[in-house]
């Protein structure tokens, strides 16, 4: 009999624990809802009053309208810009890393060093390379905006890269040498693959950075390679807001992170972890 | 299958002089073992004949050809190392075909090889595991078979055994005896367990901070050790080292404890002992040469001491029995039977003609 009892107590437990998440999820979720519902509303519909929970059809005139004037380049851009960028710093910063946890480079202050120089406030910065890019005529050029994400992630995936490789036992290394590896076929062989998820998770963030970054591009940059964040700007007005293209550019611009991580989550997880719990 | 040659070797680590002038000759097919305490260099010395340190001074040789400067890819050995250093993202397979895919071995040369070892090593049945679904005696036969298909002219060990449990790592010491007479290529093996040192090598390379104490055959060094460190080293439960005073007694010489008992040296030793009398030495006596006093006459070197049995701990084959003698506690390695109740009296005959005499100064057996 207590048995039962228990039972439908605990089952009852259950009901409320998922009744709160759910109540959760709605919470968090409702925002992202809300951004996809705008852009396929129409301006009617946004301007509502009381709110229209969902449109009356998915119309995708906010897209077409995108595509058309041809603001999505802006994305495209920033594809460019962080996709390279990360990939240059990953490169660079991997083998810094190695350098530094395997050979000591620079003793333990350099790595300190480096870190540091992440931590400067981008805006404390960005005038003086404003000043430096006009004279060297950066200003509004992918290699400007590549040049200056490559730099400023580098001390991030350094720092990360460092501490996933002095994690790796040097006796797989060590046995790579001896078994007929050269120091480069050692690093593909053995630290590349037992690097792999603290490689991915760093990708992912150095990426998710220059994605998402607005000071440096709103400054450094005119109508040539405009990015997704410094595009969404152009759609606030002084009269109006363009809402419909606000969300439209959002959801294009939230979606390729939205599938990066979901696609490299298992790494991510991992990869965090990784770095840190020794063991 | 190669020798190895090493002439004054000198290493350093910072200010930490870790190797201090290493003569050493391991022959063709021999097992030389390295054995000593902890940061005596023996890992060191074996790291720096795999290249994987820096060597400051002096030359080694691997089949004749110096190798000072060389990677360690091109010195065709394998190693074995105390972690296994398995690649955890590999097969067991691909992890045997690793070395031989790293120097571009065609396939089925790699198969040929790769099935071979395991078979020798009973892996067989593995090869499509990954190592976190091994056991740990298992990972170190993939291990070892990493370093078999190699077929390398030389093998280093570093510790291998030293993860494995007790029973294990009587098992894989037979394992890698075996291995030596089947495939019978120099092997150089390092660590700190005396035991491995004694039933492993054909040569001994006693190691003490950075030297080399005393190198040889395990028995030779186990009865005629060079130095009181050597004595102490080789052999369980550890020889027995009582302060004593040498003094002339008669026409010989004879051993006065701190307890007043004088022991009488056998002829044989007063010779060479000759004119060493009135001086402090350390007696050392193995607990194997000390056995229960029968009769009233004693052999020739043989000398009898009364003691009373202090603790008694039996092991079924042998007893170990813990007694006071020359003021020090003295173990004595008795059959099962051979003593009484403990705090009872008894009498041991010291087999003298098996003792060592070693200056308390130098260290140095006399």
């Amino acid at each position: 009999m207590s048995f039962g009892y228990s039972r439908r107590r605990g089952g009852g437990r259950l009901l409320l624990r998922y009744v709160l998440a759910s109540a959760v999820t709605v919470i968090f979720l409702f925002p992202v809802y809300w951004l996809f519902m705008i852009s396929f509303k129409t301006a009617d519909e946004i301007y509502h009053v009381p709110p229209v929970w969902y449109p009356s059809q998915l119309q995708l005139g906010s897209y077409l309208v995108l595509f058309r004037d041809g603001d999505v380049l802006a994305i495209l851009n920033s594809f460019i810009v962080a996709g390279v960028s990360s990939l240059l710093a990953m490169i660079f910063g991997t083998f810094c890393a190695y350098s530094l946890a395997r050979f000591r480079t620079g003793g333990e202050h350099l790595a300190m060093w480096i870190i540091s120089q992440r931590m400067i406030p981008p805006i404390a910065i960005v005038f003086p390379i404003f000043l430096i890019y006009v004279h060297f005529g950066w200003v509004d050029t992918y290699f400007g905006l590549i040049l200056l994400y490559t730099a400023f992630n580098l001390p991030y995936v350094i720092w990360m890269m460092r501490g996933y490789i002095a994690d790796i036992p040097l006796e797989l290394e060590e046995s790579a040498l001896v078994d007929g590896c050269t120091r480069w076929q050692t690093l593909w062989k053995v630290v590349f693959p037992m690097a792999r998820s603290g490689l991915m998770a760093t990708a992912v963030f150095t990426f998710v950075f220059a994605w998402n970054d607005f000071i440096f591009a709103l400054i450094l940059t005119r109508t040539e390679v405009i990015t997704f964040p410094v595009q969404l700007t152009h759609y606030f007005g002084g009269q109006s807001n363009f809402w419909s293209k606000i969300a439209a550019m959002s959801v294009l611009g939230t979606l390729p992170i939205f599938v990066a991580v979901t696609i490299m989550q298992r790494y991510l997880v991992r990869g965090i972890s990784l770095g840190a719990v020794k063991g | 299958m190669a020798d190895v040659r090493i002439a004054g070797l000198q290493k350093y680590y910072g200010a930490v002089h870790a190797l201090k002038g290493i003569d050493l000759h391991v022959g063709e097919g021999e097992f030389a073992i390295f054995v000593g305490p902890s940061g005596c260099g023996k890992s060191t010395l074996l790291r720096t004949i795999a290249g994987l340190e820096q060597l400051d001074g002096g030359t080694i040789a691997i089949g004749g050809q110096i190798v000072n400067d060389m990677r360690p890819r091109d010195r065709n050995i394998a190693m074995v190392f105390q972690n296994y250093a398995l690649y955890p993202y590999l097969t067991v397979y691909d992890n045997v075909a690793f070395g031989l895919r790293a120097r571009k071995v065609v396939e089925p040369e790699i198969k040929r090889r790769v099935d071979e070892a395991a078979a020798m090593l009973g892996i067989g049945p593995l090869l499509q595991r990954y190592p976190r679904q091994l056991s740990g005696g298992q990972r170190q036969r993939v291990a070892i078979g990493r370093a078999i298909v190699r077929q390398a002219q030389l093998f280093l060990f570093d510790e291998p055994l030293s993860n494995l449990d007790a029973k294990l790592r009587d098992e894989m010491r037979g394992e890698i005896k075996r291995l030596h007479r089947e495939i019978a290529t120099t092997m150089i093996y390092v660590t700190h367990d005396q035991v491995e040192a004694m039933t492993l090598a054909d040569k001994i390379v006693l190691l003490r901070d950075g030297r080399i104490e005393q190198l040889g055959a395990p028995l030779d060094l186990f009865e005629r050790p060079a130095t009181g460190f050597v004595a102490g080293f080789l052999g369980s439960p550890s020889i027995n080292l009582i302060p004593a005073r040498l003094v002339a007694r008669g026409n010989g010489a004879a051993i006065a404890l701190a307890t007043g008992e004088t022991l009488a040296l056998p002829p044989g030793r007063t010779e060479a002992l000759a004119g060493k009398a009135e001086r402090q030495v350390i007696l050392g006596i193995r607990p194997q040469h000390i056995s229960r006093a029968i009769g009233g006459k004693m052999p020739s070197g043989v000398a009898r001491v009364s003691a009373k049995a202090d603790l008694i701990q039996p092991t079924g084959t042998r007893t170990f029995v813990t007694s006071h003698v020359g003021g020090v506690a003295v173990t004595v390695e008795l059959g099962a039977h051979d003593v009484g109740a403990q705090g009872s009296a008894v009498d041991y005959a010291v087999d003298l003609n098996r003792s060592i005499l070693i200056d308390p100064e130098t260290d140095k057996v006399l």
